[in-house]
């Protein structure tokens, strides 16, 4: 409206010419200015990553191909230890805790995620699910001590270690298996029901293998996390390695790495014991090494996951 | 269709329902245990040892051999407690602003750059295990705090710098959450009113954003408040109230890390511990309790 264009020079004397340029001006100024500090951060955030990463591969490259490093027993007070028995540990730990965390995972997702009714109950156990998911894995060992290693009977063993990590996973796994199957659109369900399927031949024959491929990099990355994890298995699993012997198939005696009440110390574990004790004489060398393996592990990890979803995924829809 | 089919039918529908109720049911117990269990042992050292409360919250001496004036062991927290406060809130405090930043950055200026590239880095910084950035602490951070500040290089300044960069990736992949759940039409609104790019993030994104980003903010927290093994291996765990930030200190976690293997069951020092550990579930109770209430606070103003 012409009246009011006229009239709101007067009403806003800020508004003319000269002052107006010199505040566009300003804000565009600021405006590149502040682009120019995110670009800062974020640089400063990849080259961050770039530092450990390589730092922890470079200073253990020696170690990292050096096959009687990675096969042999680790040495208490000489030079030259491996860490042949800590990394089948490792895999073995894992192997465990995935073979109990995700059924438990997958059928407490499919519950809450396909049953759950809408009351005090469920709102319990989701809150039970989310506290467990943020509590301090130290506190999760502790339990796992007191509960499976003293109440239990079983020692510094790997069923310990194992229940233990299981419920360190147990969280992140439903809550990734959770929200996959919720990503599932609603005309897969509906399709399924119409067939004259039941609720659980819809989700076990169309939710879950649509599911899949979201389901198999959550489950693949947390294997990472639990790969690493130290504090929830130096009360549980123990913090000693003995000799294994690959040649004993007996599962009772301490040398035979199936038996499932060893004590077992991991990859993490390990680089935490020697450099808290101190006594190894070539610490730096050992841990050092035992941290490019951990993180050579972990990046192979992190691969399998993203290939393995995308994989299947393309099976699924090229079926 | 059959009775009979239909009976199978039936039945293979409860057998689902039982078997995955049962899952739940069995995760929700353990959580219960775990609860009861620690807050049994934790809550000895009041009940059965009689240490009064106020004397274990607000000791300042750590040192569970030797009796103190009452003949009480002497099991002050205070120390961890504000070992524990003091490394969490600097951590968050050097990590917020990278964390948003990059935030910002990957969802406003380069979003291609963002998804393709920058968030698998963070996801990859997040599956890093703990001792792996304990180490580098331990070489580099802590030789490097020790060359500029003087003294040992242990203490909080180290832990809340190893700490910042462990939860930096948290922070960070919620914030990038955060920022982009905020509706296209709010940005445009900003633009059509002539506004700038940084107007518009600072004025309206980050505003509407901001619950989720108070959320975001305490589950790092909570991950930093948590975390042991890195902490126990650059804060030189002397449990002294802490004077400066380059001293060693303790908090809760390393004390608990140190301690509990070497004590006996229902001694008054591995009570003691117990309640560090209670400590420990508390406050995690407590972030989660502050995450529902910034929660149901943001329902409300968006209603």
């Amino acid at each position: 409206m012409p009246d009011q264009r006229t009239a709101s020079p007067a009403q806003a004397p800020t508004l003319d010419p000269g002052a107006a340029a010199v505040h566009v001006r300003r804000i565009a100024r600021q405006d590149r200015l502040a682009t120019g500090i995110l670009t800062i951060i974020v640089a400063l955030v990849l080259v961050l990553l770039a530092a450990i990463v390589g730092y922890i591969l470079v200073n253990g490259a020696g170690k990292l191909f050096d096959l009687s490093f990675l096969t042999s027993k680790p040495e208490q007070f000489r030079a030259g230890g491996g860490i042949g028995p800590e990394l089948f540990n490792s895999f073995y730990l894992l192997l465990l805790t995935l073979l109990i965390s995700v059924p438990i995972s997958l059928g407490a997702a499919i519950f809450l995620a396909e049953y759950a009714p809408d009351n005090v109950v469920t709102v319990a156990a989701k809150t039970a699910i989310e506290t467990l998911s943020s509590l301090p894995s130290i506190v999760v060992g502790l339990f796992g001590f007191l509960f499976f290693v003293l109440q239990m009977g079983w020692g510094f063993s790997i069923l310990s270690g194992a229940l233990a990590l299981t419920m360190f996973n147990i969280p992140i796994l439903e809550r990734t298996i959770q929200q996959a199957l919720e990503d599932v659109p609603r005309t897969q369900r509906d399709a399924g029901l119409a067939l004259g399927l039941t609720k659980w031949e819809t989700t076990i024959h169309v939710l879950v293998p649509a599911a899949m491929p979201a389901i198999v990099t959550g489950v693949v990355l947390s294997a990472g996390r639990v790969f690493g994890e130290a504090a929830a298995l130096i009360y549980t699993a123990g913090q000693s390695a003995p000799a294994l012997d690959f040649g004993c198939l007996d599962l009772t005696s301490p040398t035979c790495p199936w038996n499932l009440f060893r004590p077992a110390e991991t990859l993490a574990v390990h680089i935490w014991k020697i450099n808290s004790e101190g006594v190894v004489p070539d610490l730096s060398a050992v841990s050092n090494g035992t941290a490019a393996v951990l993180m050579v592990c972990i990046l192979v990890f992190n691969l399998v996951a993203r290939g393995a979803g995308k994989a299947i995924a393309r099976r699924l829809t090229a079926e | 269709m059959s009775s009979k089919q239909a009976m199978s039918k039936r039945r293979l529908e409860r057998c689902g329902l039982t078997v995955t109720g049962a899952c739940v049911t069995l995760v929700a117990v353990l959580v219960v245990t775990l609860i009861v269990m620690v807050a049994s042992h934790g809550l000895a050292t009041f009940t059965a040892d009689g240490i009064p409360l106020g004397d274990f919250l607000l000791g300042t001496t750590w040192n569970p051999h030797q009796a103190d004036a009452a003949g009480n062991p002497t099991v002050g927290a205070l120390p961890m407690i504000c070992g524990s406060f003091a490394v969490t809130l600097l951590a968050t405090a050097f990590a917020l602003p990278i964390a948003v930043g990059s935030a910002i950055f990957v969802v406003e200026v380069a979003p291609g750059f963002g998804r393709r590239v920058f968030q698998p880095l963070v996801e990859l910084l997040v599956g890093i295990p703990s001792v792996v950035f304990g180490l580098i602490g331990l070489t580099v951070v802590v030789a490097w705090t020790r060359g500029w500040a003087g003294g040992t290089g242990y203490g909080i300044f180290s832990g809340a710098v190893v700490l910042a960069v462990m939860v930096l990736p948290t922070i960070t992949s919620l914030s990038i959450d955060a920022v982009a759940a905020v509706p296209m039409s709010y940005r445009e609104g900003s633009y059509a009113l002539g506004c700038t790019r940084w107007q518009t993030i600072w004025n309206v994104v980050l505003r509407s954003a901001r619950p989720s980003l108070m959320t975001a903010t305490i589950l790092g927290m909570t991950r930093a408040f948590g975390e042991s093994l890195a902490v126990q291996m650059v804060i030189g765990n002397s449990a002294q109230v802490p004077g400066s930030l380059f001293t060693p200190a303790s908090t809760l976690t390393s004390i608990l890390t140190m301690g509990m293997g070497n004590e006996a069951m229902g001694t008054v020092y591995s009570d003691a511990l117990w309640s560090l550990a209670l400590l420990l579930l508390g406050m995690s109770l407590v972030f989660i309790l502050i995450i529902h209430l910034i929660g149901s606070k943001g329902v409300k103003a968006h209603a």
